[in-house]
């Protein structure tokens, strides 16, 4: 029998290995994500369908609903996505544990499931837009706008991962994983996801001021609806970036927790 | 010759749990441990720290050289582990898995597929390591487990029950392996098992784990050698286990006798010349013997004599 000799692979190689495990499984995994598109594709035609002739008949000529309500579908359908429920299968059968027996850096462990998720997350947010398309939006920033929404939608899906990893690493309890989506409720309700800023009074003013998918939908409208309005849309990647930091830094935490071995 | 595992006072504690007590413990390079004892023992517990899954709350642990504690990368470049529960994923395919494992070792492309060969060859799964793992039988994981620990030819190998739940067919083929690993290819192989024939048969040295201590250790023979040449077994009438006890407990040819429930066990140093001393005792003592047995120690018995519990009560 030949003699080989084991070595560290390096960060590249062992992130590399765990994404294109990742991305083999979730192609694997339909039913994971099919529920993911139907939703939000639901709500934005019965919204459309409800609200349009009552929203634009109340703002001045020109205002379209149906582009108000694209990135609310679109954040609808790529936020909460991720691979997590995965992880804790991974945990429950002992292979996060295998995985853990060789030198691979811990980090990629996260990592790899998020860059498979990235992938999904643009990947489900495109068929979205089409349907937008289709239904006779005009994006102000053509084609090229077109695809920076789309990576806009998938930068903040990416960066909303962070929070059902936590679950799973801390729980390893598909149950508790499953119920993340509740986090996602006040981020999407309360802000200006049926009614722009100006219609909002009250507490629910001051709500959708402090709470950062306002400023992402802000963003990704004004791609849609002025053209590349950069103080909007860098307000939107900020939100991007406050929210990403918040959810990898406890997602991060959380794999520490379950790899330092105590 | 070298230790390839080594542990000094060797403790983990979960809370106010003590699952391993300070265990000390050396085995040598070349050399099947087997780590013996019953559930809950503190087995399992021992091969997480050893194998870097665990930090150790108490005493130090080093394994090829490495200290377990300070140098985790460098012991886990050194050792295959195949745990308790086959540790795979059902969604993927043996191939795939193996591939992966030998990925993230740092080896090349073309040592990859030699090694994948190499072990379907060892672990004989057949065509079905193209097919995903969630359709294999229980014996056909366990061998693939053990194949996943082996991709980067490891020097010590860490068995954790790696028999547990399977058919016989299946167990003589993992013990066969695991002869094979280590005649052949030189490997030190730490067994748990909780099955006596298992560790009987393969082991060089076998150490009893109870209540997470250490408490004996020697090759199979030396063990069974400790509680005498012989045994006579006595099952004894319901509720007269304390009275047969009291009856042979002055025939001069008994040297040591264990009870548990209706069942006596002497140990005697000649069995044939014994048997006929001990059946008159007992029938002088007024106890009605259902079964006299005469038959050389195995490891239960050892490990009654130490624990005072039978070791395959408590597995099963």
């Amino acid at each position: 029998m030949s003699r080989v000799h084991p070595r560290a692979a390096g960060f590249w190689t062992d992130l590399r290995t765990v994404s294109l495990r990742s991305i083999r499984l979730t192609l694997r995994d339909p039913e994971a994500f099919g529920p993911a598109l139907v939703i939000p594709v639901f709500f934005f035609v019965v919204n459309v369908g409800a609200l349009q002739k009552f929203v634009e008949g109340n703002f001045p000529p020109g205002f379209d609903y149906k582009a108000f309500q694209l990135p609310v579908a679109v954040v609808f359908a790529v936020t909460g996505v991720s691979r997590a429920n995965a992880l804790v299968v991974d945990i429950q059968d002992g292979y996060l544990d295998r995985l853990l027996l060789t030198p691979v850096r811990r980090g990629t462990l996260l990592l790899g499931l998020m860059t498979a998720d990235f992938l999904l997350i643009t990947s489900l947010a495109v068929p979205v837009v089409l349907l937008g398309l289709i239904l006779g939006i005009d994006v102000a920033t053509g084609v090229l706008g077109i695809v920076v929404f789309v990576l806009l939608a998938g930068l903040w899906g990416l960066a909303f991962t962070g929070f059902p990893y936590a679950i799973a690493l801390r729980t390893g309890n598909p149950t508790a994983v499953n119920n993340a989506f509740l986090l996602f409720f006040p981020f999407a309700f309360l802000t200006t996801a049926y009614l722009p800023q100006e219609a909002m009074t009250g507490w629910l003013a001051t709500a959708t001021k402090l709470n950062p998918t306002t400023y992402l939908l802000e963003g990704m409208r004004a791609i849609l609806q002025t053209g590349w309005e950069w103080n909007s849309i860098g307000k939107a990647l900020l939100a991007v970036g406050l929210m990403g930091t918040i959810s990898f830094t406890v997602a991060f935490r959380s794999l520490a927790g379950r790899v330092n071995r105590n | 010759m070298t230790a390839a595992i080594e542990a000094r006072g060797l403790a983990r504690r979960f809370g106010d749990t003590e699952a391993v007590a300070g265990v000390d413990l050396a085995v040598q390079s070349g050399e099947i441990y087997g780590f013996l004892g019953p559930n809950g023992a503190g087995k399992s517990t021992t091969v997480r720290i050893l194998t870097t899954l665990l930090k150790p709350t108490g005493g130090t642990a080093s394994v090829a050289g490495f200290d377990v504690g300070s140098d985790p990368e460098k012991v886990r470049l050194r050792i295959g582990v195949a745990l308790q529960e086959a540790a795979l994923d059902p969604k993927q395919s043996g191939r795939e898995v193996l591939d992966l494992q030998g990925r993230l070792y740092g080896l090349s492309k073309e040592e990859r597929l030699r090694r994948v060969d190499e072990l379907l060859t060892l672990v004989d799964i057949g065509d079905a390591i193209d097919r995903r793992i969630g359709t294999y039988s229980g014996g056909m994981k366990r061998r693939l487990d053990l194949a996943a620990a082996l991709v980067h030819q490891p020097e010590v190998l860490f068995l954790d029950e790696p028999t547990t739940g399977l058919d016989p067919t299946s167990r003589a083929a993992v013990w066969n392996e695991v002869r094979y690993l280590n005649q052949e290819l030189g490997m030190t192989i730490f067994l748990t098992t909780q099955y006596l024939e298992e560790a009987d048969a393969l082991a060089n040295r076998v150490g009893i784990i109870a209540h997470g201590k250490l408490v004996a250790e020697g090759t199979p023979d030396e063990l069974k050698r400790s509680i005498g040449s012989d045994l006579i077994i006595a099952t004894v009438a319901a509720g007269q286990g304390a009275a047969a006890a009291a009856a042979v407990a002055n025939v001069s040819v008994v040297e040591r006798t264990e009870q548990t429930g209706d069942e006596l066990v002497m140990s005697v140093a000649d069995g044939a010349a014994a048997v006929s001393p001990v059946a008159i005792a007992l029938s002088a003592g007024g106890v009605k013997v259902e079964g006299l047995t005469l038959r050389t120690p195995t490891l239960d018995d050892v490990f009654l004599h130490i624990t005072g519990g039978r070791l395959q009560e408590d597995a099963a």
